[in-house]
């Protein structure tokens, strides 16, 4: 008996510790990478980095050009993205009437949520780049996101909506209410932050996202407009920092841009989580 | 005695599940209409029928009719947002929206194309005191429904009912989630409620049928085994599953 009990407490002690330890190693991988990012890298970003763009003639190296075309393609991709998905969730949810049709596109787009980002990059390449001649430019590089977007999109509103009490649906239909009445001031009011939240995960992939641009938005550093640049070649900040770190060997400058990467997905996140508790608290 | 609202030869099937059988049942104006059984009778599933929420389920089938006020309510020339608006329905858990009281009472009004703020205020005020609640709630019209006590927000779920200004009001076991004094109010208020309205009731209170309901109606398996006047039911059932049932035999 205290033979036993001996045992298990050795057992229970040996696994506490193995525990802490991966728990310990996580950390100081974090840790790690984040202190290596930014004490390596703070000191590259300049004013001159973030304010101009990159040319032999004037002799500057500037990421300002990366900056806006990743705010471009955010608001191309979400115009775009967000009344596609949304729309077609609130169909599949609220009104799609063939259940076994509705779980074959719900596994569907499950599936495609987790599929390799190069993929949706070569298809975009062929489809929206050569054969709808868009070449190397923003829009093709945007439309790409959105097909790569969208399944996260429908899913987390499909999640979001489901989470809505049918009791709530009940009582909005047993008034006499519609189907899109219901579903517009029952539904969708209780539900907003799970999409807003979806959302905003879908912008940090889409900042984070360098594969599926590689050769549809392209590389360009020039400055353009929103217009202009729907149609040129235009590199987002990823790529920049692909192409800084690969083709120009300048680990200065592509560390610097993992700095900005590394905020902006630290903003987004508590955008995400300060705007979806917000949004619950309001009700 | 005129009936309002009657079916004829109604049958249901939840895929092969047979949960309603020819069910012939008429239930006259300006009464209370209790359903009684034990659970899975079907009691519940008639009442949905009524105002078509089983439209929502997947996998139902409805064959005879549900004839309210001289038309069969599957009439494909029939509107269900029309007879939802005419055949309201109280559900058993209370559902107000997480809104506002006022809004919640001025969805359905709202719903139906009525904007003026002055005849909001005043359907709102009225279906308040219609529901028995307007002094427990007329200070604070704009806070969340969502604050009130379970029975308070059954009666603004009854309220909500009110305002669209229904002929019969349907009751899910209204009561059966609700504290013993919150009941009474609910029942008192049916009592009210019928000098304006048809009642029909599920209940599975034996002593609540009998206190409210002027007839009753009793299911088993599917099947409408007995229905008449609430006295009768309850002193001389004709059939013997009847007895059963209220003497506690089952159930």
């Amino acid at each position: 008996m205290e033979h036993l009990s001996v045992k298990r407490k050795l057992y229970d002690r040996g696994l506490r510790a193995l525990l802490y330890l991966c728990g310990a190693i996580t950390c100081a991988l974090l840790i790690f990478l984040i202190v290596y990012v930014f004490y390596r890298g703070l000191g590259g970003i300049t004013w001159e980095l973030l304010s101009t763009q990159t040319s032999y003639i004037n002799d500057t190296t500037g990421i300002l050009p990366n900056i806006l075309n990743t705010l471009y393609i955010i608001l191309l991709a979400m115009v775009i993205v967000l009344p596609l998905g949304v729309g077609s969730a609130i169909y599949l949810t609220e009104y799609a009437k063939n259940r076994k049709l509705v779980a074959v596109i719900e596994y569907a787009t499950e599936t495609l949520t987790g599929i390799p980002s190069i993929i949706f990059g070569l298809v975009g390449m062929l489809f929206f780049g050569q054969i709808f001649g868009l070449q190397y430019s923003l829009l093709s590089g945007g439309l790409t996101l959105v097909v790569m977007i969208l399944p996260t999109i429908v899913r987390t509103t499909q999640e979001s909506l489901k989470t809505v009490p049918q009791s709530y649906r009940e009582g909005a239909l047993g008034l006499g209410a519609g189907q899109w009445r219901m579903v517009r001031t029952v539904v969708l009011p209780n539900a907003i932050d799970g999409i807003v939240t979806g959302c905003i995960l879908a912008i940090g992939r889409i900042v984070g996202e360098s594969a599926a641009l590689l050769f549809t938005a392209g590389m360009g550093g020039v400055l353009n407009n929103f217009f202009e640049a729907l149609t040129s070649s235009s590199g987002t900040l990823s790529v920049a920092l692909y192409l800084y770190a690969g083709e120009y060997a300048d680990t200065k400058v592509a560390l610097a841009i993992a700095v900005i990467l590394m905020i902006i997905t630290f903003i987004i996140n508590l955008a995400a989580t300060l705007l979806g508790k917000g949004l619950k608290k309001k009700q | 005695m005129d009936a309002i609202l009657k079916t004829e030869h109604l049958n249901l099937w939840y895929g092969d599940n047979h949960a309603l059988k020819d069910v012939n049942l008429e239930m006259p104006e300006h009464q209370v209409t209790a359903l009684i059984g034990p659970s899975g009778c079907g009691k519940s599933t008639f009442l949905k029928t009524l105002d078509r929420m089983n439209d929502l389920i997947p996998g139902v089938r409805i064959e005879g009719q549900v004839i309210y006020r001289d038309r069969n309510i599957f009439d494909p020339q029939v509107d269900v947002t029309w007879l939802r608006r005419h055949v309201g329905m109280v559900f058993q858990k209370p559902n107000p929206f997480p809104m506002s009281i006022y809004d919640n009472i001025a969805y359905g009004p709202r719903t139906h194309g009525i904007r003026g703020k002055k005849e909001l205020d005043q359907i709102v005020e009225k279906s308040l005191r219609g529901a028995a609640i307007w002094d427990e709630v007329k200070d604070r019209l704009k806070k969340s429904a969502l604050s009130l006590s379970g029975g308070q927000q059954q009666r603004i779920c009854i309220a909500r009912a009110l305002a669209v200004e229904p002929d019969v009001l349907l009751m899910d076991e209204a009561t059966s989630a609700l504290d013993p004094i919150s009941t009474s109010k609910i029942e008192d208020l049916i009592a009210d409620l019928k000098k304006s309205y048809t009642i029909v009731i599920v209940t599975h209170n034996m002593q609540q049928a009998t206190r409210v309901s002027d007839r009753c109606a009793f299911f088993l398996h599917g099947e409408l085994v007995e229905s008449g006047e609430t006295e009768q039911i309850f002193s001389v059932p004709k059939d013997k599953r009847t007895e059963d049932y209220i003497t506690g035999r089952f159930g």
